[in-house]
Formats: structure tokens, sequence, C-alpha cells
């Protein structure tokens, strides 16, 4: 038996290229390089949107202007020309589909590729999917079984034509217009995304999933999700991405604004793997996102995410406990390798009497990645017997990767209790050597102990999900996920 | 004027009172240019985004305290662990007292840093050492420009100092505001062990604004045991920046007890240069009123099989707000270090407030590194268990809190440091038991 060690496993990584770095040659529609208020509005008028939808554009866009791009995050990277990409790139065979039959051939292929046949999807009664390419929405499926329910599943620019009065009340009150940089710059430009609106007591009957994809070169992927959780009811929702193997850097700036109310839950999953640039760390996407949600009373929001691509990645998915007994949860694996580097993290904010949250958080780094975990809890004063858990482990391997934590722990209420953990350490020999010695070679040791290591938060994640997010471990586990 | 420009300007005036010829003079211009460019760190600044220093900066400072300050033994002897024999070095308003004072240069130099700076023989010394570890951060260079006076203490090789190092520092607050800026350096050589206990004391209702600067390398195998008691009254200010060379298989242990004071901010810097080197970074923080504590740690692991242990405990009563920093930055070639950090805090009022920040940096991958952190309150069930058997809630809730601290307490070497502690917790937690039971 040829012996599998972790400078093996070391040497795998690094030579592993990324699987999803075809690109297709779709017919696209793609606007100017560069960045004015004609942009905006061009943006605007192409998505046929209403007035208040193009002056709610514009004046993101004169916050934008007056910002400085945040320096904080412990990333270093060139930073993007704003004025040398293009804010709208679209597919531009035919912008509306009724059924799977009238997509575009090389964009079904797209899809096997991305191991997401529609079709197949279709027959599995699984999940209702929303895919966006190039920051447009081109297929949602699953309508008719959802409309029937009073569940609204549809692409962001849909529902600004036809739902505006949920739009216009929700939008921009979770992640306000100016709340930073790159949430600025989406509320500006964003093409498209995706809605979702669960009505009163409704149970979500499936997986809603979207999945995106950036496919044009020297374009930027701004889209917008929206998910709307009313009273009682519940959504688990997913996310996935991937971008074609490019030089450059490519630009994605997304929003995501979860609102539940009362008693409601709300369940989001990433499978993050865009582009993370080549072994000599060229290229790759810089993945700038800002994701928040709002808990109104007894309401629940999870946010769980793989997050294995990116050459930057700049993530702190977050809950608002506004309301009493509220419930937050994040769950997050962040790989890093070659020169990948992630900062990432959540804000838990307890607002109201009796809210908990949970943090689990693992980062795996290795290559000459830098990984960090930067997480906020804050309890206010009136957050009567707030709680808090947060645990955060490190996995480092070979000695050029670093890891790093950056805890904002913040009370200011006698009765919280608050938990913060963390752990660094590398694959231990005498862990290998137990397998070993019960007959477990090297390789599936390392394997079963990374596989431990994640297995907390690959348990969050829904069963279709589950499945890829090990797929995707498997770059670092290689074919020893079972 | 605002202080800043007042002390730029009145470094013309020190200037005219040291020898600006040595070559400690360029270190000190160099540092106040520094000091002009940068200013007092606002709350924009990472390392202070929870600690203003706004209000203690607002008062009228007098930069250069009248000279002479006599104070009697017999009125300030509480402020000493007196005891114990010690060596005594005591200033009053920055000046250095003689009288109070018991310094030797027997076998050993515990003197003065003026001394030091003055004289020909130390000449060495202090270009090895003075001002080399001591950041460039404003406050640190402040001290640098004005560094004239403090603590000077040199401990040769294989020397073992019997007894342990008082170094106590007076305001008598004749002037309406004092700010003070003692520099201390201490120098332990191979196989050397040396025990030092240093204290910040107002004898007055006026302002105090104390920055202090200490510096201390400890050299091959040597041992250095530190304690900062930090029970000041609520007047006096205190900005502690210390910093700590350690070769190899030296170990240091600063254990740093914050009672009192209006604004305290703990700088405390381990540089690990060399292997096998052991840090221990312990304090206990008792607070309330509108105190403000702050301990900002830095353990940088530059070298292999070096260990670390921080364990930091707090206890926050009426509107008092205390804040930990702590970080480790562990370098690529720290193999096989073992990095431990700890902060468990209680908050005991509804205005208290605690912001912790345990920070890990970490670049080396056969590494054992923690750090647990944790805000709660005095166990129900335990009370209830105590007061069922008798014991009145104030005093079961200071048993509690003290076996809370009791951990940071337990490696104190001195017994009388230990006692004293004790004591200065039960008057903070207001009840007449001795915790010895």
């Amino acid at each position: 038996m040829s012996k599998y060690t972790e400078d093996d496993l070391r040497e795998e990584l690094k030579t592993k290229e990324y699987e999803y770095g075809f690109y297709t040659d779709i017919q696209s529609d793609t606007f100017p390089v560069g960045l004015n208020e004609d942009i905006v509005r061009a943006i605007s008028k192409k998505k046929e949107e209403p007035e208040w939808m193009t002056n709610w554009r514009l004046e993101s866009y004169r916050h934008w202007e007056q910002m400085i791009e945040p320096e904080w995050a412990n990333v270093n990277y060139v930073k993007p020309d704003f004025q040398g990409i293009s804010y709208y790139s679209a597919p531009n065979s035919k912008p509306k589909y009724d059924s799977l039959d009238e997509v575009d051939p090389e964009l079904l292929e797209t899809f096997k590729k991305l191991g997401i046949s529609l079709d197949e999807q279709k027959k599995l009664a699984g999940v209702a999917m929303d895919v966006v390419i190039d920051s447009v929405s081109v297929a949602t499926t699953f309508k008719k079984t959802l409309s029937e329910k009073g569940i609204i599943f549809c692409s962001i620019s849909e529902a600004i034509r036809k739902h505006p009065e949920l739009v216009k009340k929700y939008i921009g009150t979770v992640v306000p217009q100016k709340d930073n940089f790159y949430a600025a710059l989406n509320s500006a430009v964003f093409s498209d995304g995706s809605f979702c609106y669960i009505p009163k007591g409704v149970r979500c009957p499936m997986e809603l999933s979207t999945y995106f994809r950036i496919n044009q070169a020297g374009t930027g992927q701004f889209e917008r999700t929206l998910v709307i959780a009313d009273k009682g009811s519940y959504v688990s929702y997913l996310e996935g991405c991937t971008a074609p193997s490019r030089d450059e850097n490519q630009l994605h700036a997304a929003v995501v604004e979860l609102i539940a109310l009362d008693d409601a839950e709300i369940k989001y999953s990433t499978v993050q793997n865009w582009y993370p640039g080549n072994a000599e760390g060229k290229g790759g996407v810089y993945n700038f996102v800002t994701k928040r949600g709002l808990c109104e009373t007894n309401a629940k929001i999870s946010w769980t995410q793989v997050e294995t691509g990116s050459a930057i990645t700049w993530k702190y998915p977050s809950c608002i406990l506004k309301g009493d007994n509220s419930v937050g949860e994040f769950y997050s694996i962040a790989v890093t390798n070659n020169f990948q580097q992630a900062d990432t993290g959540t804000k838990m904010v307890h607002l109201g009497k009796n809210t908990k949250s949970t943090i689990i958080s693992k980062g795996i780094s290795a290559g000459k990645s830098q990984n960090s975990y930067r997480g906020l809890v804050q309890i206010h004063s009136r957050a009567d017997n707030a709680r808090n858990f947060s645990q955060c482990d490190s996995l480092l391997m070979g000695n050029e990767c670093g890891a790093h934590t950056f805890p904002y722990i913040e009370a200011k209420n006698k009765t919280a209790q608050i938990e913060h953990e963390a752990t660094t350490s590398k694959i231990g020999e005498d862990q290998i050597f137990y397998c070993n010695q019960r007959g477990i070679d090297t390789e599936k040791a390392i394997a079963l102990i990374v596989n431990g290591f994640s297995k907390e938060v690959l348990n969050k994640l829904p069963m279709e999900f589950a499945v890829e997010a090990q797929k995707l471990l498997e770059i670092s586990l290689e074919g020893s996920v079972g | 004027m605002d202080l800043k420009e007042k002390l730029v300007s009145s470094f013309l005036a020190f200037e005219n009172q040291v020898d600006v010829d040595s070559p400690i003079h360029d270190v000190r211009s160099e540092a106040i240019k520094t000091f002009e460019e940068k200013g007092f760190p606002s709350k924009k600044e990472e390392a202070w985004k929870y600690t203003s220093l706004n209000t203690i900066l607002k008062h009228d400072y007098s930069v250069f305290p009248k000279q002479e300050n006599a104070l009697e033994f017999s009125d300030v002897k509480k402020y000493f662990i007196h005891d114990i024999d010690s060596y005594k070095i005591v200033f009053i308003d920055g000046k250095y007292t003689s009288h109070l004072s018991q310094t030797t240069h027997d076998s050993m130099d515990v003197c003065l840093m003026s001394a030091a700076l003055a004289k020909p023989k130390y000449r060495l010394v202090i270009e090895n050492y003075f001002n080399k570890i001591a950041t460039k951060d404003s406050l640190s260079s402040l001290n640098t420009a004005f560094s004239s006076e403090g603590a000077y203490i040199h401990i040769p090789k294989n020397k073992l100092v019997e007894k342990p190092i008082q170094i106590i520092h007076f305001a008598t607050g004749n002037e309406s505001a004092v700010m003070l800026q003692p520099r201390n350096l201490i120098v332990v050589d191979e196989n050397s062990h040396v025990q030092i206990i240093e204290r910040h004391q107002s004898l007055t209702d006026n302002p105090v604004l104390t920055n202090s600067v200490t510096e201390i390398y400890a050299n091959k195998r040597a041992i250095v045991d530190y304690y900062k008691v930090q029970n000041d009254n609520e007047n006096a200010s205190l900005i502690d920046n210390t910093f700590i060379n350690q070769k190899q298989e030296s170990v240091a242990s600063v254990h740093t007890f914050s009672f009192g004071g209006k604004l305290t901010r703990n700088n405390l810097n381990f540089f690990q240069n060399g292997e096998r080197i052991d840090s221990t970074l312990k304090g206990v923080t008792i607070i309330g009123n509108k105190q403000h504590v702050d301990h900002n740690t830095l353990v940088h692991h530059i070298e292999p099989n070096c260990e670390s242990h921080q364990d930091y405990k707090g206890i926050f009563g009426d509107s008092a707000t205390g804040v930990f920093n702590g970080k480790v930055i562990v370098n690529k070639e720290a193999q096989k270090t073992n990095a431990f950090q700890a902060n468990n805090n209680i908050l005991i009022s509804d205005k208290a407030s605690i912001n912790t920040k345990p920070q890990l940096e970490i670049f080396a991958d056969d590494v054992k590194c923690s750090h647990g952190c944790t805000i709660g309150q005095l166990d129900e069930s335990a009370m209830f268990y105590m007061r069922s058997r008798g014991i009145p809630e104030k005093e079961a809730k200071a048993l509690l809190m003290y076996a809370f601290s009791n951990n940071v307490l337990s490696s104190v070497k001195i017994p009388e440091i230990k006692q004293r502690i004790t004591k200065i917790i039960a008057t903070k937690l207001g009840v007449k038991i001795g915790f010895d039971l």
C-alpha cells in the first residue's frame, strides 16, 4: 500500500483544478463598461422598472459615490476598478421561458455541467429553482406548484413589476442602501436576483433554490435576494454559485435580505464555489456580500454556508434578533487553499428579550491561504436573558497558511450569558496513528478527521445540498467521503 | 490650547532641563515628532475602539509638577506592602524621594533612570536596551519624548534578588491637575530572578493622568515576576505601557490587579525571542461606579516550543465598563507553540457593560492555541445553597466572586501580596470576611 500522507494531500490540493471553470458561449447583451447615473437609469429601464425603483437606485448610487471602500478586513487584494467593469450582462437569446423546452440548449448544457439538470430536478420533485446567469434570472421551475400555496417565487425584477407593494415595503429595510460600500453599489446597480414570499402559516413544501453563475468576461455580478416569511411560515432556501476560470478578477457584490415575521422560520443555505483563482493566485472572484436577516417575535433564522471558492471572501451573514424569543443561528465551513483569502463570520445583534444565538464556524486553511473568522455578538441593554454560544475552530494544513479569529463581544445586560471558544490545531499525528493502528489508511484517516471536524455544520445542510457540499469538500478529501 | 499642543510646546522647555547632547536626546526628539504626527489615539483606531480618552484629556494638566513635595512615611505606609522587607523606589509627583526609598548598588543596580541616563557607567546598558522594544505608538512615543525619570533596575548574571522591589508613584495634587510620565527600564541577565511590585497612587481629588512606559528584558533563563496593583482613587487615570522581551528559557509573569481609577488602560506586550519561553499574563478586575478598565494584551510567539498563558477575570458593577482585547500572534517559524487565553466576566449591574475581543492570528500549523471567553452571572443555585446554610446574601455573593477570581490569585508567589489583594477584594465587595476559610 502506498503511503498517503498529509503532504500528498497538500500536493493534491495544490494541483486540483477548478471543475466548474468552463465558459459557455451564449450570446449575451452586455452594457458598456463604467458606472454613472445614466448606466443606473439604463439598467432600471432595461428591467422595465417603475419610477420609484429608479429613484431608489439613483439615491443609492449617490450614497455610494460618497463612500469609500472599507479596508478593515484581513485581506490583501488589488482593489477592483469600479469604472472598468460592465454592470449588466444578460443572455440575450430569449428573455422569458414558459417551459424548459424553450430554453437555449447551450444553457441546458451549462446546467448539466453544473450538475443541476433542470429536467431531473423536475422529476425528482425536490427543488424549485431560480437560475441566475450573469445577473439575470433565466429559469424558474415549479412555479405552478408553488403558486397553488400562494407562495411567490420569482426573479426580483418580475417581483418589482408584479408585486411592487411587497418589494417596496421590505427592500432595504434590513440592509439599508447606505449600509456599506458594496451594499450601496448593489442597491444602485443590482440587475436581478430572487424574490420569495411565503404567506401566513404556509410551510413551503419544497426547498427553494437559486443558482448563480458569472459567465461573461469583464462583468460584475450584483444580485439581490429578498426572502419574506410571513407570520408562522417556514421556508428553506438554497443558493449555489460558480464562475468560469479567468485570469482577471471578477467582482461579485450581492445583497441578501431575509425577513422572518412573527413565528416564522427561514433556513438559508449557501454553497459558494466561485472560481478561486489558479494555483499561483491569479484570477478568481472577489466575493463581497452583505447578508442579513431580521427576526420578529419567536422567529428563527438559520444561516448555513459552505465556502470553498472565491479569491477573496468578505461575507458576514447576520441576524438582527429584534423580537422577543427569536433565534439566530450561523453554521459555517470555510475552506481556503492556494492564495485564497477569506474573512468571514457573522453578527448576532440581540435586541429582544430571551433571544438566543448559536455560532459554529469551522475554518480549514491549506496552501498559502489566509482564513479569518470575524464575528460580533452584541447584547443590548434591554435584551434580558440573552444567550449566545460561539465556537470557532481552525484546522491548518501546512505552515504557509494562516488562521485568524477576531471575535467582538459586547454585553450591556447583566443577565446575558455568553460563551466563546476557539481552537486552532493541525491533524495530530497521534490521531492518524490511532486510525492506522485500527486498519484505516492515512488517506481515509485524514478524510475521517476533516469530515468529523466539519460535521456539525454539514449536518445542518438540507439533504440535497449536503451531498453537493460533501462533493465540494472532496477537493480536500479526495474520494473518501462516504 | 489642547493637551497635545501643550505637550508639544512644553517639549522645548523640557529641553532646557536635560542634557541635549546625549544620544538619548535624539531618541526623544524623534519620539516627539512621532507623537506630533499621530496625536492621541481616537476611537476610530481599532485598538481604541472601546476606550475613549476624551474625558481625561480635557483637563489642563501641568506637565512639570513643582519640585519638592514631602510626604511622611506614616501617612503613606498603607500603600506599601510594608510587612515585608523590600527595596523601594518612591516618586512623589514624578520626582524621586530618597527618604522613603531604599535603593542599592551592591552587586546589582536598583536605582533611578535619571542617574542611569546621566552617568557614563550605565551607558552600555542604556544603549543596548533603552527604547529598544517600546513600540512607536503615540502614547509610548509621548513618554519616550519626556523620559527622564523612573526606576532603573539591572540584575547581573546568576543573581537571586532575595527581597522584592517596590516601585511606587505618589501624586500629591498640590497642583490643579497633573500629568506624570514615568519611564522604567528593567534588565534581568542570565539565570537571575527578581520580583517587582508596581503601584501608582494619587493622594488628591484633583485629576491625575499617568502615562507610564516600562521595558523589561528577561535574558536567558531569567525569571521575572511582576505585580501591578491598581487601586487608585476615582480621579486618577492610568495608561500603562509595558513591553517584555524574553530570551530563551526565560519565565516572565505579569499579574495586574485593577480595582480603582477613573480610566485604566493596560497595554501589555510580550515578545518571545527565543525557544522554550514561558509567559504568563493574569489579571483580576473588580470595578464599579463609572470606572473603566481596558486590558490590551499582545503575546507574539516568534520562535518554536514556547508557551503563553492568559487568564483575565472581571467583575463589573454600577455603570462600569470593561474591555479585554487580547491578541496572540504565532509566527510561521513558531511551531509547537502552546497558547492559551481565557477571559471570564461577570456583570452585576444593569448599567455595566463589557466588550471583549480575544484575537488569534496564527501562521504556523503545528500549534495548540485556544481561547475562551464567557460573560455570565452568579450561579443562582450556588447562591441558594449558601443562603440555605445561613450565609447572608452579601457574603455569599462575595464568596462566589472571590472564588471566581481565585484562579488568578493562586499563582501569586508573594503571600503578602495575596493577602493584600484579598483584603482589597473584601473591601471592594463590602464584606468583612477574610476568605481564608
